[in-house]
């Protein structure tokens, strides 16, 4: 394949260019949330939107999350092809009636005749002090209704060319983005493509364990992957899931029929979490392929704590991710290798703001 | 009884503008690791409000809350270690700045998710209803926050059910970064208030005097039975939504305008009007700021709290 032209931007950036792309190729395409044409533009990935495409296209909107999804929803019945926009998945919630009651059920409950090319981003808010309800991950209990398409992409290239392919597509599609990754750099190609809403992709390759990953957790499997290779000679696969509905578990079946151990790592609550969800298919699909008990690897079963004093120890992280390995290959922690590991992971700098060691591109 | 006089009003505000100060000052310093919401400018509202209330009462809260929190009568001290993330904050740590709470003096609780607190507070006051325990229920929000659903169910309830609660709602014309001419269409909000059924005031939010006239009067008229009352007061934040600082480097006002807010200074009218003696002005400063410096110096050497405190309490 010939390589397109590209450029090193941050994911923030690739959005951005995103929407700027399918807002020229789509007339029909309006981005409408809470802060869009403000001055911070949803940490810059709509700015400059609103001087484009004018105030026809590009909105502020009320306080009103759950009437405005629905009011997009209709829109979008008529030929519209909205973004919505939440600066935090928390609020989200409040559009929950509508996304699953009316946009994930339009066309299965009129047979087809009808359906709702929605988009909606929302951002999960993690860090520095935003506490118990502005940071949670709630990508299960999206992903729980079927009709939506929900993705989490993780890398710049996904960014963009999902939120590109998100708007073509006909039915609704949350993109849940983790703000952690928002500065992390990537190739990015210049011009307008997709990136596919329902395939995992393997960013790492390895032989002895598979890691699944979601999202910002894919960073941290990464910043793993490289020190336990380079350390101690172990060699983990990093799988970005990339999409929560359709999960897509052949890709991870593939690899554990290869590594014989699975860990997946997601940055939601424990109990009920779309990690639980790969475990069981690949059990029901690959139980003999597996030489090890699965591992879950998530969020703690209780709110994130706003006190830096507590949320220092509550999101799991690269090491988190590099013992649960160590632990499934029984690997030595005596050596100088796992010596070497602990310094190699040990995240710099302040517990609550993102892992700037993590610099991309992927 | 609340104490209403023009020394205890003005102590009221000013204490409540140098705590914000304060917090500000060293906020900088980054170890009070929340997002912060502060009221610079709009203390005589939650002052006003809380004046008319008895101890009993009961106050809900959003995201700006630590003006309504200490004009209850909320303890500093507690407050402050929650801001630093302490164990002896008003949450244990577990909320920050957003998160205010106080049961021993009515203050039932403030969240930052916009509306969350209003149809609680609505509860409460039916609660008290169906008790009969004869006290008024307060929230505040903002004008923002009246754009929400959820906002107006709660009205519609109230209206229905006679019920014991008074709205406040604080404009100050903005929501984050956006006016209100971009979020709503021009009709004042008191009057959607007044269209539910419900007996509704708008008024000067900078005057503390107008502010506690009025809601005394919303008061006795909801302890004499006839429901739910409704209060806009007009008003204006000096500093950035959220953060410590001014914002004007980022363009969304003018100016002229923020000046004009910050010459309608709640305090300094007040000092005006009642031609207040400079002498007791600097004995209460110096009362406040001694009070303020032990709050901190508690907070500060208050125990930090662990993964294990956060895991407790998620159920009761
Ligand atoms: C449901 C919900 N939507 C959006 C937000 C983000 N947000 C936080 S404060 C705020 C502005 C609220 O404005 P207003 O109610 O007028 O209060 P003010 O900040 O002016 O005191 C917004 C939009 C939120 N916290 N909750």
């Amino acid at each position: 394949m010939p390589e397109a032209p590209s450029h090193e931007i941050t994911f923030a950036q690739a959005v951005r260019e995103g929407f700027e792309q399918a807002m020229e190729q789509d007339q029909n395409v309006i981005v409408i949330g809470e802060g869009v044409p403000d001055p911070k533009a949803i940490f810059t990935t709509t700015s400059g939107l609103r001087e484009k495409f004018g105030h026809r296209r590009v909105f502020d909107m009320p306080l009103s999350e759950n009437g405005l999804t629905g009011v997009c929803i209709g829109a979008a019945l008529q030929g519209i092809r909205p973004v919505l926009v939440h600066q935090r998945i928390d609020f989200a919630l409040l559009s929950m009636d509508q996304l699953v009651n009316n946009a994930a059920k339009w066309h299965y409950m009129f047979d087809g005749k009808a359906s709702v090319p929605l988009v909606v981003r929302m951002i999960v808010g993690r860090g520095w002090g935003q506490g118990p309800q502005h940071s949670q991950s709630l990508q299960s209990m999206f992903a729980q209704v079927p009709g939506m398409k929900v993705v989490m992409p993780t890398t710049g290239y996904d960014a963009k060319g999902m939120l590109i392919a998100a708007i073509k597509d006909d039915n609704p599609v949350l993109i849940i983005e983790h703000r952690w990754l928002h500065q992390i750099k990537d190739v990015v190609p210049l011009g307008p493509y997709d990136a596919p809403l329902h395939k995992a992709k393997v960013l790492h390759e390895g032989s002895d364990v598979t890691v699944a990953a979601f999202s910002y957790m894919t960073v941290e499997a990464l910043v793993a992957a490289k020190a336990l290779l380079s350390t101690m000679g172990v060699s983990i696969e990093v799988i970005d899931m990339r999409s929560v509905r359709p999960l897509d578990t052949e890709t991870v079946l593939s690899s554990v029929k290869k590594t014989g151990r699975l860990i997946v790592a997601d940055t939601a609550f424990r109990t009920g979490s779309i990690a639980g969800e790969v475990i069981a298919q690949i059990v029901e699909k690959g139980f003999n392929a597996l030489k090890a008990k699965p591992v879950r690897i998530a969020s703690p079963d209780f709110p994130a704590p706003t006190s830096q004093y507590m949320s220092e120890h509550y999101y799991p992280d690269a090491r988190t991710i590099a013992e649960a390995v160590i632990d499934l290959v029984e690997g030595p922690r005596s050596t100088g290798g796992y010596a070497q590991l602990k310094i190699d992971i040990h995240p710099r700098g302040r517990h609550d703001t993102p892992n700037q060691e993590f610099t991309g591109p992927f | 009884m609340t104490d209403t006089s023009p020394s205890q009003l003005f102590r009221s505000m000013l204490r409540i503008r140098r705590i914000e100060e304060a917090l500000a000052e060293r906020y900088t310093e980054q170890e009070m690791r929340c997002p912060m919401h502060l009221c610079i400018g709009q203390e005589a509202i939650a002052v006003g409000v809380c004046a008319s209330l008895k101890r009993e009462d009961l106050v809900y809260s959003n995201h700006r809350a630590h003006g309504h929190y200490l004009a209850k009568g909320g303890n500093l001290n507690a407050m402050i270690a929650e801001l630093y993330g302490r164990a002896s904050g008003c949450c244990g740590g577990r909320g920050g700045s957003m998160h205010m709470i106080d049961m021993d003096v009515g203050f039932m609780g403030a969240t930052p998710i916009v509306g969350g607190t209003v149809p609680l507070a609505v509860g409460t006051a039916w609660a008290c209803a169906l008790k009969d325990t004869g006290q008024v229920t307060v929230v505040f929000f903002g004008d923002g926050c009246f754009e929400e659903g959820v906002v107006h169910e709660s009205l519609n309830f109230a209206a229905l059910h006679r019920l014991p609660i008074l709205f406040v709602c604080e404009n100050n014309n903005f929501s984050v970064y956006t006016r209100r001419e971009e979020r709503q269409p021009d009709r004042p909000i008191h009057l959607l208030a007044g269209a539910h059924g419900i007996t509704a005031y708008s008024g000067n939010g900078n005057d503390v005097q107008e502010v506690l006239n009025a809601s005394r009067r919303a008061v006795e008229s909801i302890r004499s039975g006839h429901g739910p009352q409704f209060l806009e007061f007009h008003t204006y934040r000096w500093r950035e939504h959220c953060g410590p600082n001014f914002d004007d480097q980022l363009g969304y006002r003018s100016k002229q305008e923020i000046e004009a807010g910050m010459n309608d200074c709640p305090i300094a009218n007040y000092v005006e009007k009642i031609n207040f003696k400079n002498t007791s002005i600097t004995q209460q400063e110096a009362e406040i700021r001694a009070e303020i410096t032990a709050a901190f110096e508690f907070a500060l050497s208050s125990q930090t709290p662990t993964i294990k405190d956060a895991e407790g309490k998620v159920y009761a």
